[in-house]
């Protein structure tokens, strides 16, 4: 205990990098995977084919290769993150987004396909009857799924610490590695750092999912 | 009933000829309907009398001929597209009510995202549709929460609220209990009489005889035969409307 009071600043801010890392990583990721969702189902065939490629290539891309690429192979195309924690996000982002968007595509494809046709028979554009009405109960209905990929996305956040972010999986590296007789200490510790994220994410996905259920 | 000839036929279909896969739903449909006409299409099931009322706003595609709808040939997509069936309202058998939205937005929706109406103006104005059609006291609940009877009215007060020159009825009482067709059937023979254009698909042969001004039937993805209800049903002239009305009239 006195070992993880003295080292708590360490803990504290690492606690805030990983819980940062996947806040915006998480919000990032939503709206891109939105856009991307809507891109797969639109009437324009370049659009779904990009975003069926896109898709594909992070899908199956382990997250650490898209780290790797976007800290070093970009340099070899005159390109650099300012930081090493934007580097990160970005890295989070593409990777999750890929994933935002199966999970809200297999939602727009449980929306009744009558409840579009009323939205264009009413005359509403594709991106009016995808805004207000389609998306609106796909969300609604992959609240679940979408509660799993963020709490990997959580998780995934500490492949950041191979790509030197400080954030708890980096602290645990650093504290363990000079303090071996702590290592118990320092492991709870940081997986309860961990848990302070992802349990209250859990219950919380059950709230939102109960408050936005939709009656058919 | 007389219709007003003002600028030519509302909605004009030519040589239209539609093909799901080998199956020839639509063959060489000509169809004209006028101003303030009420349409009603009957037919066996299968006989395409649905893909028509669809097609009128191209919620299902065509292969060959034309559409016009007041004069303007149907544009192929897009926002043009969009703006055309912005006057075409429709009804569906599922109803169809969007079920994240009260029942009054439902009908605020498109008058204030497509017409750019103001909430306040939009919200008076289906309250008052809501009213006629007999649902206002309904305004703030979901469509779930409403019997099928009341879920259809609402859907032809949407469709009213976009004042639309032509409104399409696909089966709309099809889904019903027996006991609510009757308060369906009502505000649509009411709309008929104020002058609403209609297309009307149905197996509702009361209707049909009560307020249409034509009944075209259909088989096998033809027009077999147009005539005035009063004709149609007493002295059909084809042997297929005859076996048809025979089938369905002497229950």
């Amino acid at each position: 205990m006195q070992f993880l009071s003295d080292n708590a600043d360490l803990l504290w801010s690492a606690f805030l990098t990983t819980l940062s890392l996947a806040v915006v990583s998480g919000v990032c990721a939503l709206v891109l995977g939105t856009v991307l969702a809507g891109m797969r189902v639109s009437p324009i065939a370049p659009l779904r084919g990009l975003a069926t490629f896109y898709v594909e290539v992070f899908r199956n891309t382990p997250l650490t290769v898209v780290f790797f690429f976007l800290a070093f192979g970009i340099v070899q195309i005159d390109l650099q993150f300012p930081s090493r924690f934007i580097t990160a996000v970005a890295a989070l982002s593409l990777y999750t987004a890929a994933f935002v968007c199966e999970a809200l595509r297999s939602g727009i494809n449980a929306v009744p396909s009558g409840q579009a046709e009323a939205a264009r028979a009413l005359g509403l554009t594709f991106g009016q009857s995808l805004r207000q009405i389609v998306l609106p109960q796909a969300f609604r209905t992959v609240v679940p799924p979408l509660g799993n990929v963020w709490i990997a996305l959580a998780k995934n956040t500490s492949i950041a610490a191979g790509f030197a972010v400080t954030d708890l999986t980096a602290a645990l590296q650093r504290l363990a590695n000079a303090n071996a007789d702590q290592l118990l200490a320092v492991f709870a510790a940081v997986v309860a750092g961990y848990l302070v994220i992802t349990l209250p994410s859990a219950w919380l996905i059950r709230v939102v999912e109960n408050r936005v259920a939709i009656v058919r | 009933m007389t219709s007003q000839l003002a600028g030519g036929p509302l909605v004009q279909l030519t040589g239209v000829n539609k093909w799901f896969g080998e199956l020839h739903v639509l063959q060489d449909i000509d169809l004209s309907i006028d101003r303030g006409e009420v349409v009603v299409v009957i037919g066996p099931s299968g006989s395409g009398k649905s893909t028509l009322c669809r097609t009128i706003n191209r919620l299902e595609t065509i292969q060959q001929g034309e559409i016009r709808i007041d004069g303007e040939k149907l544009p192929e997509e897009g926002k043009a597209l969009a703006r055309l069936r912005s006057d075409v309202g429709m009804v569906f058998q599922s109803f169809n009510l969007f079920a994240h939205k009260t029942i009054l937005e439902n009908v605020t929706l498109a008058p204030t995202k497509v017409r750019r109406q103001s909430k306040a103006q939009a919200e008076q104005r289906a309250r008052e549709l809501l009213d006629r059609v007999g649902v206002g006291h309904q305004a703030d609940k979901y469509p779930a929460q409403l019997s099928g009877g009341q879920q259809q009215r609402v859907a032809i007060a949407r469709a009213l609220a976009m004042d639309p020159k032509v409104i399409l009825f696909d089966e709309p009482t099809s889904a019903l209990d027996p006991e609510m067709i009757n308060e369906v059937l009502d505000v649509m023979t009411t709309l008929a009489r104020e002058g609403m254009t209609m297309v009307v698909v149905t197996h509702e042969m009361g209707f049909a005889r009560r307020a249409a001004n034509r009944v075209v039937f259909m088989d096998g993805g033809r027009i077999v035969e147009a005539a005035e209800p009063e004709t149609f049903f007493s002295n059909p002239r084809s042997e297929r409307a005859r076996d048809f009305l025979s089938k369905i009239l002497n229950h």
